[in-house]
């Protein structure tokens, strides 16, 4: 697939970006230096353009039945502007992709990954029923504003946006455009996710990196942001052959759906919530210095291949290599030292509970 | 004192038949925020074109290959504590390790900072 320019490329070029491929896109690696990106974000604020990932409208008479029989989210309790983490599953329960679904009106609104949108999109427009019909939302763009000082520099922008809650959203007036905004992000800290027209990105962009709290932030320093909050990353930590219980995602799947099921790979997940999975993604924090990265194979006490590490980096918060692995059940429980093989170099690293710099979202009757 | 490039982008730095090697200004920029950093220890023997040092950024992970062989004298112990000096101080404090040259005839391959120059911008 040739590279395609995002409606913020000449924005990022002119911020001095490293531009990199992905997701077939020409996007912002870094600006100033990853570490201190992130640095900024978990001080700040720090703004993204994450206008790559998908954003898709379902509209009909037929909508809430037909994601209901594709998702394991409990639509029916789904209240409007209540962003939900959610998953499209085979048969089999492997990931097809991870995504948030809101309530919004009369239609859901989905945010799905950049890399898989198209196949998301095919796999919707299959199984969804005639009365159900899906729009590519490819004249909007999306900025995501995250870190503790976000809130400020949003209130200023878009009154009444301060009032939302972790995991709340609703339409708000910024810079003069209907933005759709809500409290969520893939930072583990506190901050916004807003989408607005492409038309009118760079100046909102602007509008938004003119407030003193706000950096530009590269994909680099969003990779170690992530990392650092145990969140997992499509394509690296979940794919078709992890499940959601193996994934450590069962939060995503409704308490009346696992038991009534009704959605694809529903037999397996009610089998592996009954049974425990064979193995889990955990999270580990390595020994030493050097960076144990994705294709890292974990081994047992025999030097048998076990597992795979599938995202690991250099901890900026931590200042430690950390990583994320599938590992065994029954070295799954945090303080289980595992041996990590990479490029001929045996490391020793800790499981350990996630995330590994704690989440610091706003929650609904938390102090302002 | 002369320094010498290679297209690998090193620096050597050759002090009669001693020689001090680094990474270029142009390579940490474009690695990034370096985290790791492993040198050979003294009496390791090289050879031109060995893997010689690892380098880590956060986001990858690069060898360093002994630009001409010889005998490590020292390994930079400052990087390995303070990584971040090779991005700070690359062609200075962030050097990697000096070695005793096996070959002096070896440096006759590599670029001098005016090839190594028009070689960059060349990238």
């Amino acid at each position: 697939m040739s590279e395609q320019l995002l409606p913020l490329d000449g924005w990022h070029r002119r911020l001095g970006a490293r531009m990199v491929e992905f997701a077939g896109y020409q996007m912002p690696i870094q600006y100033e230096g990853i570490i201190a990106e992130h640095k900024w974000t978990r001080e700040s604020a720090g703004l993204f353009d994450v206008s790559h990932m998908g954003q898709l409208i379902v509209t009909g008479p037929a909508t809430e039945q037909g994601l209901a029989a594709l998702l394991p989210t409990d639509l029916a309790i789904l209240k409007e502007g209540r962003p939900k983490y959610s998953l499209l599953l085979t048969p089999e329960a492997g990931i097809i992709d991870d995504l948030m679904i809101t309530r919004r009106g009369d239609h859901f609104y989905l945010v799905v990954n950049g890399a898989t949108k198209h196949g998301d999109i095919a796999h919707l427009e299959t199984h969804l029923p005639a009365g159900a019909v899906l729009d590519h939302m490819k004249e909007q763009a999306l900025l995501a504003l995250q870190g503790p000082k976000a809130v400020d520099a949003l209130a200023r922008l878009a009154p009444g946006a301060a009032e939302l809650t972790f995991m709340t959203g609703a339409a708000f007036a910024l810079g003069g455009v209907t933005c759709w905004i809500s409290r969520s992000g893939y930072t583990g800290e506190d901050g916004f996710e807003i989408s607005l027209p492409a038309s009118e990105a760079e100046r909102i962009a602007d509008l938004i990196l003119a407030q003193p709290e706000v950096k530009p932030i590269g994909l680099g320093a969003r990779d170690s942001l992530r990392l650092e909050a145990g969140l997992p990353l499509y394509g690296h930590d979940l794919d078709l052959s992890t499940t959601p219980v193996e994934a450590d995602l069962v939060f995503a799947i409704s308490r009346r759906r696992r038991e009534e099921g009704g959605f694809p790979g529903w037999a397996r997940i009610a089998a592996e919530l009954a049974d425990g999975p064979i193995r889990r993604r955990v999270g580990l924090i390595v020994e030493g210095r050097q960076p144990v990265r994705e294709g890292a194979l974990v081994l047992d006490g025999e030097g048998n291949e076990v597992g795979k590490v599938t995202s690991g980096g250099f901890s900026p918060s931590l200042e430690a290599p950390i990583a994320m692995a599938y590992v065994p059940t029954a070295m799954a429980a945090p303080g289980t030292v595992v041996e990590l093989a990479q490029r001929g170099r045996v490391h020793r690293g800790t499981v350990t509970a996630m995330p590994f710099v704690p989440h610091r979202y706003h929650r609904k009757g938390a102090p302002q | 004192m002369t320094v010498y490039y290679t297209k690998e982008h090193e620096w050597i730095r050759v002090e009669g038949d001693t020689a001090t090697v680094g990474i270029t200004d142009f390579a940490q920029g474009q690695l990034g925020d370096v985290v790791f950093v492993e040198v050979p220890e003294a009496g390791k023997a090289l050879h031109k074109g060995g893997e010689a040092a690892v380098v880590e950024s956060v986001k990858a992970a690069s060898d360093v290959y002994a630009p001409v062989g010889g005998t490590v004298i020292e390994g930079n112990q400052a990087v390995v504590d303070e990584p971040s000096l090779v991005n700070t101080d690359p062609e200075g404090e962030g050097w990697f390790f000096k070695l005793t040259l096996a070959d002096t005839h070896e440096l006759n391959d590599l670029m001098n900072a005016e090839q190594y120059k028009a070689y960059c911008e060349s990238l």
